[in-house]
């Protein structure tokens, strides 16, 4: 287990109380909502950030608003540490508790309250799971935008916490611009609605600040969300190219031509490789990069599209080109990228990095991505939305080797401050957590980060909510 | 005297000062929209003029970083050079507000300004990806970035979009630009009532045809548009963009689903360019007078039922965009705040603002939808954490 990242020191005042909050909680809860034995919070110590754990001090599990509220109240009152979580999918270890926190966990809160087609929104619970939202309402021709790749399990509160992206935000934006109102529980245990069925916000755009706030500003407990009408069809097709550059630069062209593919999902050579001998899907082995691009519409629309589209990529110098006749084919094509990170776990430990670069430095920040990471003995392999910038180097590693795993983090880290040198950001979609916190003064200057604490204060003047989180622990602002 | 500072620096110097002395600044850009919001305390006019001109555009990239006073005019016209736009179509408020001036891109993002494509492309904060700012305490902010995805630390270009200057002085402005759709149609179906409207525009948002803009346009405004060249009846229109291919496949099966509402006909590129413009710019109540016009944000298919409720009890005039989530309302004499604001509230939610009134009225009501008791403390914490001294625009969305 690495340990370079630290957490806050625990509040002994809670520890010491460890027994007595146990209790208060168990009056605020059914049993059923409340875990504190310590073999039952084991599954609560990580969350897909997982080289770090902590047991926190108890768990609660609310049905209700109601609940949240109380237990926020309570939290509140004594001053204890509340780390929210959904399905503890994160990769930026946003979810990871701490001995003295409650988690409290919006898993039981996982009700589709109302589907409202004339409006074409959603009023979710924030426990409801991002695929539930679209698998609901799919059979009456909807969806949900945002699509995480893990979005048969996380959820749609911790969505809105981290304003989760996906594969397809090329086209239909990222959770904040798929979120229409939030009702949330405040540090005090106050309710308020924000937004609601209709458009943006009357007064500060504070459900815009909520969205992405990594559980900081309150817990939300549900959510309206916005159904688009599902496209008659989606086609992918397959790019390889001799260099990178090359398929740099025809991403970029295609992006210019007016044509808005629903995805650009780019892979080097090792990424290839690795997929391929996983899911046999005929990708090419003699290539240095693969693009694999979605057009969604009718058939002619499509057809229209994916000609246009491979003319660009001709101009580019594609070395093979590979359409889908079929929709077999159509999956076989994202057989291979749907695939990556599970087949490159099964040959090495990964950390899978999240900076965002503008389009035009992508080749750049890809060589000097693979330079840092063998001046550190590591190999990585890149995967990523190659349409907005976002990279995902997995730099690969041996988790039972300690020093692996420290060289890991430490290239991970210069490939994120790279990625800042280069235009962009630390992270597109993962969120900061703990993973990026102590690279925040990269990306901001004091005065930034001191502006965004102090607006972190003007919600939760004790830092009791998910204290660790997003800033670095030194230097925080007094109240 | 209007104070324009003409680097970040002079703004940054100005405001600290300002703050030290306690002295209100109201911040604008180019002071078209002058006339949001609620009255405000005395203050000296700060605007931001001085800071002009494109810092960065890079067609490829599809994003733009400009100075927050740069005109929207030259802006348009680079993006129109590479064939690109802002998809959130920035609204004109000149004509309905009888304004005169420049049109700058800060007070576009102050505002929040977006027009008939916002409710399936986004809002104007929804393309805003980074800013620079002064806070109130005259320190120079920089928040989030010129990349297209980018969740790292707080959000506060949402915050200060919308924000009509209560909460900084924006100096620079990074977004998102999307190319020009290669053509534009407009399938019309003419001849529905209000609520016949509200189900065929939901209708077509139901099918996959990626209509761009749904508006209804009553008997009372129909003739206002195209010069009266729409066809009899009340108007419902809806707009289809993208490559011509695909555009005419979509027309035609929008068109044949619309059929069973009313008499369907099209318009074409140059015709739907002019209408949508005119819709989104509020024509119909560009009309030189002071009646009270307000904006009412409201679920899409509640929009003629607040307006058929107001039409028993008071001279009303409306029309819909956003597939009737957006309704614009001219009041024949009082503004009827009240009344509004309680059937949005029995109907679901939403929110109204005054737009355009008379000095006399606009003293007399609130300008900005009020808000809860728990949010408006929120919100006046936010506040007191950007503008401590609390020097910008007092009272204006207080």
């Amino acid at each position: 287990m690495a340990d370079t990242i630290s957490f806050l020191k625990p509040r002994e005042a809670v520890l010491s109380r460890r027994a007595a909050i146990i209790a208060d909680l168990t009056e605020l809860l059914p049993p059923e909502c409340l875990v504190h034995e310590a073999r039952e919070l084991v599954p609560f110590e990580t969350d897909a950030f997982v080289s770090y754990r902590r047991l926190p001090l108890a768990v609660a599990l609310p049905k209700t608003t109601a609940q949240v509220a109380a237990v926020m109240k309570y939290c509140h009152r004594y001053g204890i540490p509340v780390v929210p979580r959904g399905a503890g999918t994160s990769l930026s270890g946003g979810a990871i508790p701490q001995e003295d926190a409650v988690v409290l966990g919006l898993s039981k809160m996982s009700r589709i309250l109302e589907v409202d087609y004339a409006n074409r929104t959603a009023t979710v619970q924030a426990g409801v799971t991002n695929l539930n939202i679209s698998e609901a309402v799919g059979i009456d021709g909807f969806f949900y935008a945002p699509d995480p790749s893990s979005q048969l399990a996380c959820t749609i509160g911790g969505n809105i916490g981290m304003n989760s992206g996906g594969a397809h935000c090329l086209k239909y934006g990222v959770t904040t611009n798929n979120l229409l109102g939030v009702k949330m529980v405040l540090v005090d245990g106050t309710v308020i609605e924000l937004g609601g069925k209709h458009l943006d916000a009357a007064g500060y755009d504070l459900l815009g600040l909520v969205c992405g706030s990594e559980g900081q500003l309150g817990i939300v407990t549900e959510a309206v969300v916005r159904l688009i009408a599902k496209p008659e069809g989606a086609r992918p097709v397959l790019f390889g190219f001799d260099t990178s550059e090359h398929a740099g630069a025809c991403v970029a062209d295609i992006i210019g031509s007016g044509i808005i593919p629903v995805a650009i999902e780019f892979m080097d050579k090792p990424a290839i490789e690795i997929c391929e001998a996983f899911a046999h899907a005929g990708y090419p082995l003699d290539v240095e990069a693969l693009l694999i691009v979605e057009v969604e519409g009718s058939e002619a629309e499509m057809d229209a599209m994916l000609k246009a589209i491979v003319e660009i990529a001709g101009r580019h110098g594609v070395k093979t080109v590979r359409e889908s006749q079929s929709a077999t084919e159509a999956a076989l094509i994202w057989k291979g990228r749907k695939s990556a990170f599970g087949a490159t776990g099964r040959i090495a430990d990964y950390i899978c990095m999240d900076g965002t670069v503008p389009l035009g430095k992508l080749s750049y920040v890809l060589n000097k991505t693979s330079e840092i990471v063998e001046r550190f003995g590591l190999r990585v392999a890149n995967v990523f939305h190659a349409g907005d910038g976002n990279m995902h180097p997995l730099i690969l590693f041996n988790a039972n080797d300690p020093e692996d795993a420290a060289r890991a983090e430490e290239a991970g880290n210069e490939i994120l401050k790279l990625c800042v040198d280069a235009g962009g950001c630390l992270t597109g979609e993962h969120g900061v957590g703990i993973e990026k916190r102590d690279l925040m003064r990269h990306q901001y200057s004091e005065a930034d980060l001191n502006q965004q604490m102090a607006v972190r204060y003007a919600f939760d003047e004790g830092w009791i909510l998910n204290p660790s989180k997003v800033f670095p622990l030194d230097g925080r602002p007094a109240a | 005297m209007t104070l324009i500072p003409n680097s970040e620096t002079d703004a940054a110097y100005i405001i600290r000062n300002a703050a030290g002395d306690g002295k209100k600044l109201a911040l604008c850009g180019g002071n078209t929209r002058a006339g949001f919001g609620n009255s405000a305390e005395p203050a000296e006019m700060m605007n931001s003029t001085g800071l002009s001109g494109i810092v960065d555009y890079e067609p490829a990239e599809m994003v733009m970083t400009v100075k927050a006073g740069t005109p929207v005019a030259e802006i348009e016209a680079a993006l129109a050079a590479n064939r690109q736009m802002m998809a959130f179509e920035p609204m004109d408020h000149r004509g309905v507000m009888g304004t005169l001036g420049e049109p700058t891109i800060g007070g576009v993002f102050a505002a929040n300004v977006s027009g008939p494509r916002r409710f399936v492309s986004g809002a104007a904060r929804d393309s805003l990806l980074g800013i620079r700012f002064i806070n109130g305490r005259g320190e120079a902010i920089r928040a989030g970035g010129r990349v297209m995805k980018n969740v790292t630390g707080l959000d506060l270009v949402k915050l200060l979009a919308g924000s009509h200057g209560t909460l900084g002085f924006l100096t620079e402005v990074t977004f998102r630009v999307l190319p020009v759709p290669q053509t534009v149609e407009t399938i019309v179906i003419s001849g529905l009532d209000d609520a016949a409207a509200a189900k065929a525009m939901a209708a077509a948002m139901a099918l996959p045809v990626e209509v761009s803009g749904a508006a209804h346009l009553p008997q009372t405004v129909r003739f206002r548009f195209l010069g009266g060249a729409l066809p009899s009846g009340e108007a419902t229109v809806l707009r289809l963009e993208g490559l011509a291919a695909s555009v005419s496949v979509r027309a035609e099966k929008l068109a044949a689903v619309m059929e069973a509402f009313g008499p369907v006909s099209r318009l074409g590129l140059e015709e739907s360019q002019t209408l949508w413009r005119q819709i989104r710019d509020v024509y119909p109540y560009s009309d030189g007078t002071l009646k009270p016009v307000w904006r009412v944000s409201i679920a899409p298919s509640a929009g003629h039922q607040l307006v058929a409720a107001l039409r028993l009890e008071t001279g009303v005039d409306a029309f819909y965009d956003w597939q009737g989530g957006l309704v614009w309302m001219r009041m024949e004499a009082d503004p009827e705040a009240d009344l509004l604001r309680r059937y949005i509230r029995a109907l679901g939610g939403g929110h109204a603002t005054l737009l355009r009134a008379s000095d006399a009225v606009r003293a007399g009501t609130q300008a900005f939808e009020p808000q809860p008791d728990a949010v408006a403390a929120l919100s006046a914490r936010v506040k007191q954490k950007l503008d401590p001294a609390g020097i910008f625009c007092p009272g204006k969305m207080g």
